[in-house]
């Protein structure tokens, strides 16, 4: 029996295709960068889709964005910036076994998450009160260009925009949806005691998903938010 | 136990959370700035710089051990940049694509 790998054997959560826990961890994180990367594609399809419609009908998108409110985008941005910090403390913790921050860790981060949503919905309210929602009832008529108020957007442009705001903003918040239901097996599987300073791979595999969602938005605010907003 | 970061990493995490707040706050307060051409440039390269903290350091790259794994993000990267920057040249350079 090879000595170097004796106490492993010891280690239940080892499992006997793997080497060492070290090898181990390093499948599981290149596995889900291997799923990020096709997420990056997903996402970036939409990106695109973005850039050139944004390029032809800049004037159109500047004022739709601006009918957007950009404060709450910016608040959901930093809500999201703390839950990414509140899921590195909890990996922390994990790996310090800090049992109790960790748990108050992934239930700020759920508490976090469910901050964004719920702002993300009293902007989908305004939206849909203002008949900003592509569809039969949209309408956006009379709306100045920024910097030439002379100009009204065309409302099939600026419905374009809406299309976008609604399919990209939609698919991030399905995502967060998807990461809460990941914290909260998370959260069960850290108050049965699955994890410890030697196991905490589904944390780590957790956080990276979430980071990602964050990273979405990073680029999401900005591009859809803050288009042309100077006065 | 892997002693990658050895001391206390929380340091660095509490800067990192300051950092990304305060380039919330900048994007917000550069967009209200006219800077011409220069108001995307601003905006993208503030939101790159935050990718790029939350990269290193919330999701420990910089700490990655596994050259696979480095490999597998810069061509996430790469495939990324085919697609969005070759497909704006063609957009950019053909003028008579423009739908009026």
């Amino acid at each position: 029996m090879p000595t170097s790998s004796h106490d492993d054997i010891h280690n239940p959560a080892l499992l006997h295709h793997f080497a060492t826990e070290e090898q181990q961890k390093d499948a599981s994180n290149l596995g889900m960068w291997i799923f990020l990367a096709t997420e990056v594609m997903f996402f970036g399809g939409l990106f695109c889709a973005y850039l050139i419609y944004r390029h032809w009908y800049f004037g159109d998108f500047g004022a739709a964005s601006k009918s957007i409110d950009a404060l709450l985008g910016g608040i959901n941005t930093a809500v999201l910036i703390c839950s990414s910090l509140t899921v590195v403390l909890a990996i922390w913790a994990a790996q310090t076994s800090r049992r109790a921050i960790m748990l108050v860790m992934l239930a700020l981060t759920m508490l976090f998450g469910l901050t964004f949503l719920g702002i993300k919905g009293k902007e989908y309210k305004d939206k849909f009160e203002e008949h900003h929602v592509p569809g039969a009832t949209f309408s956006f008529e009379k709306v100045p260009i920024p910097g030439h108020p002379d100009q009204y957007a065309n409302p099939q442009h600026a419905q374009i925009f809406f299309a976008l705001y609604f399919v990209m903003t939609g698919l991030h918040a399905l995502h967060m949806v998807v990461g809460l239901g990941i914290f909260s097996w998370l959260f069960w599987a850290a108050w049965k005691g699955r994890f410890t300073p030697e196991y905490y791979t589904p944390l780590e595999i957790g956080g990276l998903y979430w980071h990602f969602v964050d990273i979405v938005w990073i680029y999401l605010f900005p591009l859809l938010y803050l288009i042309d907003r100077h006065p | 136990m892997h002693d990658h970061s050895k001391s206390s990493p929380l340091k660095t995490y509490f800067m990192v959370w300051g950092a990304l707040l305060l380039g919330t706050f900048l994007t917000y307060e550069a967009a209200l700035i006219d800077l011409g051409p220069f108001n995307p440039v601003v905006a993208l390269a503030i939101a790159t710089t935050k990718a790029l903290l939350v990269a290193l350091f919330f999701m420990h790259l910089k700490n990655a051990s596994e050259r696979l794994l480095k490999l597998v993000v810069a061509s996430t990267i790469f495939f990324l940049m085919i697609l969005l920057f070759l497909t704006m040249t063609d957009y950019i350079s053909r003028p008579w694509t423009i739908a009026s």
